[in-house]
């Protein structure tokens, strides 16, 4: 049995949750919600936190493109995703909503602006 | 100097001057020109390439650029004018703005009608009074996005980060992401002043320290940073020098608030309200001056851009009405609000029509656990409200029904207090 503590995030009240969860890391009990929500909030970020990660990638101009993933990827894997968005070189113009990266830990990456030629 | 007429001039083309145009033009006003001084439309958004937009207005969430390209589409498809890398130099109180680009050097404009829409700027180091040396190293933390953000710069590797406002917590990520290492965040007050959203998926994410009640001390450094001095502050703000310790780092990021861009509103002799800052504005977000309006962030700060655009949509559309009537209709019942006890300030500050409801935004000045608001007139309490908590970094609204304004007789106070002290 573990005990990790969180702030939850679901509304500004920001109440100080307590989840116990088994060995086979399943949640016994969360404490300190004081809504349904919170407990499910809880749950989810013990097992599965998922973050989406948004970032620049580089292009021949060093003028950087504004990119985030279209759904949310694995918390540990952000540094890993960081280190392949950062090898990336993409060439201008770009269209808002193009795929600039397919399959980058369940997501695509894509453009969050457009971006002129130079 | 070349003069034309415009019937309506927005100054700023972020996200409170694109909304404002859209609406003006939904209500029926043609001919609007935007003027803004960077090189393209957005405004700040353009730099916040993290997400979190748009929640409130689309239902979806938005990064800055994305939530920015709807309306630059939406100020497209009615075929806006936008006059960009276009700086103001001045609005009269006649309503001519004098303006100055490369292109036509400096020119007048004569407008029926005017919505202000500069948005805010960070508070800088110089008013923020940090003993030590000048070194380079130190950055607003706005500045240090748009290095990183637009322009591919890294500002620094070893960061410390004095203030938790939201841009702070946002950077912290951001460089931590990018490789450089975050050591601390300096909060002075005993909370911080960011969406607890921010706190846990920018800081608790990464282990990142969030020191409240903590200040930098002193700068140290002779041509770049090399470190800072931090220390514990007391009840008083005052630093407690035996908690003093050194961080080497060689860059300090500054999140310590935001100011509203007033500038032009002071030249046209516009009254400011001196907690907001911005000018104070009626219902419809007029300022004192008939035809001058003003909405987003050059009014007061605001923490969600889905409230930028709700309040500009209301100034464009009042601007639109101004200038069909071109009086001001309202029956002008000029029923000033004033803020008392923790609500710091209110937006209107004064309410001219009473024959609509009217939506009041509000901040208080501290946590207020179980908090009661309360809308009075002298003596007789008109309507109240409840909440189970409200915090100084989140901005608050209630809507005042017709019918309670019809009645009000002089000044509306309006108050919060702690349910649990008032038994």
């Amino acid at each position: 049995m573990k005990t990790v503590e969180l702030t939850c995030i679901v509304c500004p009240m920001g109440c100080a949750l307590t989840v116990t969860q088994n060995e086979d890391g399943s949640v016994l009990s969360v404490k300190g919600n004081t809504c349904p929500r919170g407990a499910e909030y809880a749950k989810a970020e013990v097992q599965h936190p998922t973050r989406t990660l948004t970032t620049t990638v580089k292009t021949a101009s060093g003028k950087p493109i504004p990119v985030k993933t279209d759904r949310p990827i694995p918390k540990e894997h952000l540094f890993d995703a960081m280190k392949k968005i950062n090898s990336l070189r993409i060439d201008p113009p770009v269209e808002i909503g193009s795929v600039l990266m397919e399959d980058l830990y369940g997501a695509n990456l894509i453009a969050t602006a457009d971006v002129g030629g130079i | 100097m070349e003069q034309n007429r415009k019937k309506l001039v927005i100054i700023g083309a972020g996200p409170a001057g694109l909304a404002a145009a859209i609406a003006a033009y939904d209500s029926g006003e043609k001919d609007i020109l935007i003027l803004e001084r960077d090189d393209a439309p957005g405004g700040i958004l353009r730099q916040c390439i993290h997400n979190g937009f748009g929640l409130h207005r689309f239902g979806e969430e938005l990064t800055g650029p994305e939530y920015a390209h709807r309306y630059v589409r939406e100020a497209a498809e009615r075929n806006i004018e936008i006059l960009t890398r276009t700086m103001v130099l001045s609005v009269s109180r006649e309503k001519v703005i004098t303006a100055m680009n490369d292109e036509k050097g400096v020119f007048e404009l004569q407008a029926d009608a005017v919505i202000l829409a500069m948005g805010c700027r960070e508070r800088p180091r110089g008013a923020l009074n940090i003993p030590g040396a000048r070194p380079a190293g130190i950055f607003t933390a706005g500045t240090a996005q748009k290095y990183v953000n637009m322009q591919g710069y890294m500002p620094g590797k070893e960061i410390v980060i004095l203030g938790s406002g939201d841009i702070g917590l946002i950077m912290a990520r951001r460089m931590t992401l990018e490789g450089a290492h975050v050591k601390a965040v300096c909060e002075l007050m005993p909370y911080s002043g960011g969406l607890n959203r921010n706190i846990v998926q920018c800081l608790q994410d990464f282990d990142i320290p969030l020191l409240l009640s903590h200040t930098v001390s002193k700068i140290h450094g002779d041509t770049r940073l090399t470190g800072v001095s931090i220390a514990e502050v007391d009840e008083h703000l005052c630093v407690k020098p035996e908690t003093e310790q050194y961080i080497p780092c060689d860059t300090l990021l500054l999140s310590c608030g935001l100011l509203p861009e007033n500038e032009l509103t002071k030249g046209a002799s516009i009254p400011l309200d001196r907690i907001t800052g911005g000018a104070t504005v009626n219902e419809k977000r007029q300022t004192e001056l008939p035809g001058v309006f003003a909405c987003g962030n050059v009014l007061h700060v605001h923490d969600l851009v889905d409230f930028v655009s709700e309040e500009a949509a209301l100034a464009g559309k009042s601007a639109a009405e101004y200038i069909r009537s071109n009086t001001d209709k309202t029956k002008n019942a000029n029923i000033p609000l004033t803020a008392c006890g923790c609500v710091r300030y209110t937006v209107p500050q004064r309410i001219d029509g009473i024959d609509a409801p009217v939506r009041v935004f509000f901040r208080v000045g501290k946590v207020v656990d179980r908090a009661v608001l309360t809308v009075s007139d002298g003596e007789t309490v008109l309507m109240t409200k409840k909440k189970r908590r409200m915090t100084p970094g989140e901005m608050e609204s209630f809507e005042i029904p017709a019918s309670v304004l019809q009645k009000a007789v002089g000044t509306l106070s309006v108050s919060v207090v702690s349910e649990e002290k008032s038994e």
